[in-house]
């Protein structure tokens, strides 16, 4: 198949889902991170345990194209950028994929946060350079770096549980996030 | 009239169809990254010399810029080619946002359009303001972090990548506090 006309048929998909759980919203994602409205994380819990579990049966069915797994590497970086990332994603209630569904939706909130992303993207593009070379540290990977949990038989990507059968990992892992989506209440009392 | 919303569990299940669908087809959803390759286009319309062929280069282009340049020049070759998957991709999602707006009767009430009823209430002034320096936060933190709330937290731990619970550790751990502290005079409760 043409991959714009797949890149068209998956990114659409994406939009009009992320937009129908409500995630265009940015009232939703302020009022979960607030623990207010646990909704989307329930959403989320549930969309990861069973599209992992899934994923992990083709993976042990070898019925996936092994060269579409792509694991990111594990460094400190992700761990401080993640604390950034979650200081603007709670002031704004928007993160990079919503805040374009917000647009699509006609939120002009959205689009003063994509103009803020933008330049946010452009100061780590340009400071990129001196940042590895004054803190090399951050950028160093962390337990081989581009690992996983369970094994995903893709040989160029490291796991933790070598000798465990991965599908029986991931399934368990799969399990804790669908029962968490379950049990997960509405919201907390504080 | 209200919009739709999918419950948690129909919701849950379409989305991680969806998270499914790109790795089995292409690869797995990410978003961030695409915010670079565009400020590459535009700045190379510009000055015209941010990317260039480059043969000796893996991708087969290189950049003056220390990022752009970065796995071989991925990013260059992205910038240098923007009709690519994962930038079309990108462009799409606000098509199918709009779609979904289009086919439901529910429309968004014209205040929540400039901010959402939990900022009006929160007693700070300039919603463009704070959304935009949290467009500046999210961005910058996501390409510190090698990815976003698509790529490391949903397609991450899709796969268990070690990284994908770094990101969203480092995600909850920030955004819990702050959410309930800058929104501390906003309304408590589910509608």
């Amino acid at each position: 198949m043409n991959t714009l006309f797949l890149a068209i048929l998956t990114g659409g998909l994406f939009g009009f889902v992320l937009h129908r759980v409500g995630a265009g919203n940015p009232q939703n994602l302020i009022n979960m991170l607030r623990l207010q409205d646990l909704h989307l994380a329930k959403v989320i819990l549930l969309a990861i345990g069973f599209s992992s579990l899934i994923l992990f049966a083709l993976l042990a069915t070898g019925t996936i194209n092994d060269s579409h797994i792509s694991i990111k590497a594990a460094y400190g970086g992700v761990i401080i950028g993640g604390l950034i990332f979650g200081i603007g994603f709670a002031i704004a209630g928007y993160c990079p994929g919503t805040c374009l569904v917000g647009v699509g939706g006609g939120r002009k909130d959205a689009l003063f946060f994509i103009v803020g992303g933008l330049l946010g993207a452009v100061l780590f593009t340009l400071s990129y350079g001196w940042l590895v070379d004054s803190f090399p540290g951050v950028f160093a990977n962390m337990a081989g770096g581009k690992v996983t949990v369970a094994n995903t038989g893709v040989e160029k990507f490291g796991d933790l549980t070598g000798n465990l059968p991965a599908f029986g990992v991931a399934g368990a892992i799969a399990v804790v996030f669908m029962l968490g989506a379950w049990m997960l209440p509405k919201k907390f009392n504080i | 009239m209200q919009q739709i919303q999918w419950n948690w569990l129909k919701g849950g299940l379409i989305l991680g169809a969806v998270f499914l669908l790109a790795v089995v087809l292409v690869k797995p959803i990410g978003v961030s990254t695409q915010f670079v390759i565009f400020d590459g286009i535009v700045w190379n319309m510009f000055t015209g010399d941010v990317v260039q062929v480059d043969e000796t280069s893996k991708s087969g282009y290189s950049s003056n810029n220390a990022y752009l340049d970065k796995s071989d020049g991925k990013y260059a070759k992205n910038i240098a080619n923007p009709w690519n998957y994962s930038f079309v991709f990108v462009l799409a999602m606000i098509g199918g946002g709009a779609l979904s707006v289009m086919l439901q009767k529910g429309k968004v009430a014209a205040a929540d359009k400039s901010a959402p009823k939990v900022f009006r209430e929160s007693g700070h002034g300039n919603r463009y303001l704070v959304s935009f320096i949290g467009g500046v936060l999210v961005l910058f933190g996501a390409r510190l972090a090698g990815g976003c709330t698509s790529g490391h937290m949903m397609s991450g731990m899709m796969q268990t990548s070690l990284s994908g619970y770094l990101f969203a550790f480092g995600t909850f751990a920030a955004g819990i506090p702050v959410a309930i502290f800058f929104y501390r005079k906003s309304a408590k409760g589910v509608e």
